[in-house]
């Protein structure tokens, strides 16, 4: 479920990245590489549980399919996170110098 | 339980050859001598090695930052010492470092494999770009 979680947002992201291209400048293509990275690390994962669980690995139970939907979405919003911390640091528009800057308010 | 230490000694490994081949690209670029159009024409549509480094560079970290999460949320990595829990049992120890040399490894296979296949699509693209101006 982490890895069908993360690749979906891989897939938003890319296509987000591709409608914008070449204009990257809300740098959307980081979200892509960290989505993509780790789903192809879960994929990984993904294919040593299978090998050793067979047809169980697609019949999990109601718990740790909860568990890892809720850790699914953690790691997308953690992705989000970071995206954002990096966007407000390189401030590309300069949106936060000109607030800081600022002598009204 | 420790499968995201392998792509990140390859992230780190990439971070610091990045690094030295983009110091190596400067350099030349600025050995090169200054009416060379030519060579100008080719550099417009060949991508520096260094940027395509940095894709192998950004898919490892980013996959690294979220693995160590999912690691953390199974409480496999601790920000105590060892920081890895498995470490503090042999046994565990010992099975960790099993899934590192097989997860690990071809999680790192993996990506790598994704960026080699980045690296022969991007060749293509650039021989194509190359040999549309000689068509005009």
């Amino acid at each position: 479920m982490t890895l069908l979680i993360s690749l979906i947002a891989a897939v938003i992201c890319t296509v987000i990245w591709y409608k914008n291209a070449p204009d990257n400048t809300l740098r959307v293509d980081i979200l892509c590489w960290m989505y993509w990275g780790a789903s192809l690390m879960w994929l990984a994962d993904a294919i040593f549980e299978f090998a050793e669980l067979k047809e169980e690995y697609f019949a999990p139970a109601p718990k740790d399919m909860l568990n890892d939907t809720f850790l699914g979405l953690s790691v997308v919003v953690l992705g989000l996170v970071i995206w954002m911390v990096i966007l407000l640091i390189k401030d590309p528009k300069g949106v936060i110098k000109k607030a800081l800057l600022r002598k009204n308010d | 339980m420790g499968c995201f230490l392998v792509p990140a000694a390859e992230a780190i490994v990439t971070t610091v050859v990045t690094k030295i081949v983009e110091k190596k690209e400067a350099a030349t670029d600025n050995a090169a001598p200054a009416g060379a159009a030519n060579s100008e024409a080719v550099a417009a549509v060949k991508i520096p090695f260094s940027r395509k480094l940095k894709w192998l560079r950004s898919l490892l970290w980013g996959g690294v930052v979220l693995l160590l999460f999912e690691h953390i949320w199974h409480g496999e990595v601790v920000p105590w010492f060892p920081f890895l829990t498995a470490m503090s049992d042999p046994e565990d120890a010992s099975a960790m470092l099993r899934e590192m040399s097989t997860v690990g490894v071809t999680m790192a296979v993996i990506v790598t494999l994704v960026w080699v296949g980045m690296l022969i699509v991007s060749s293509m693209v650039e021989k194509q770009a190359s040999k549309a101006p000689a068509k005009i």
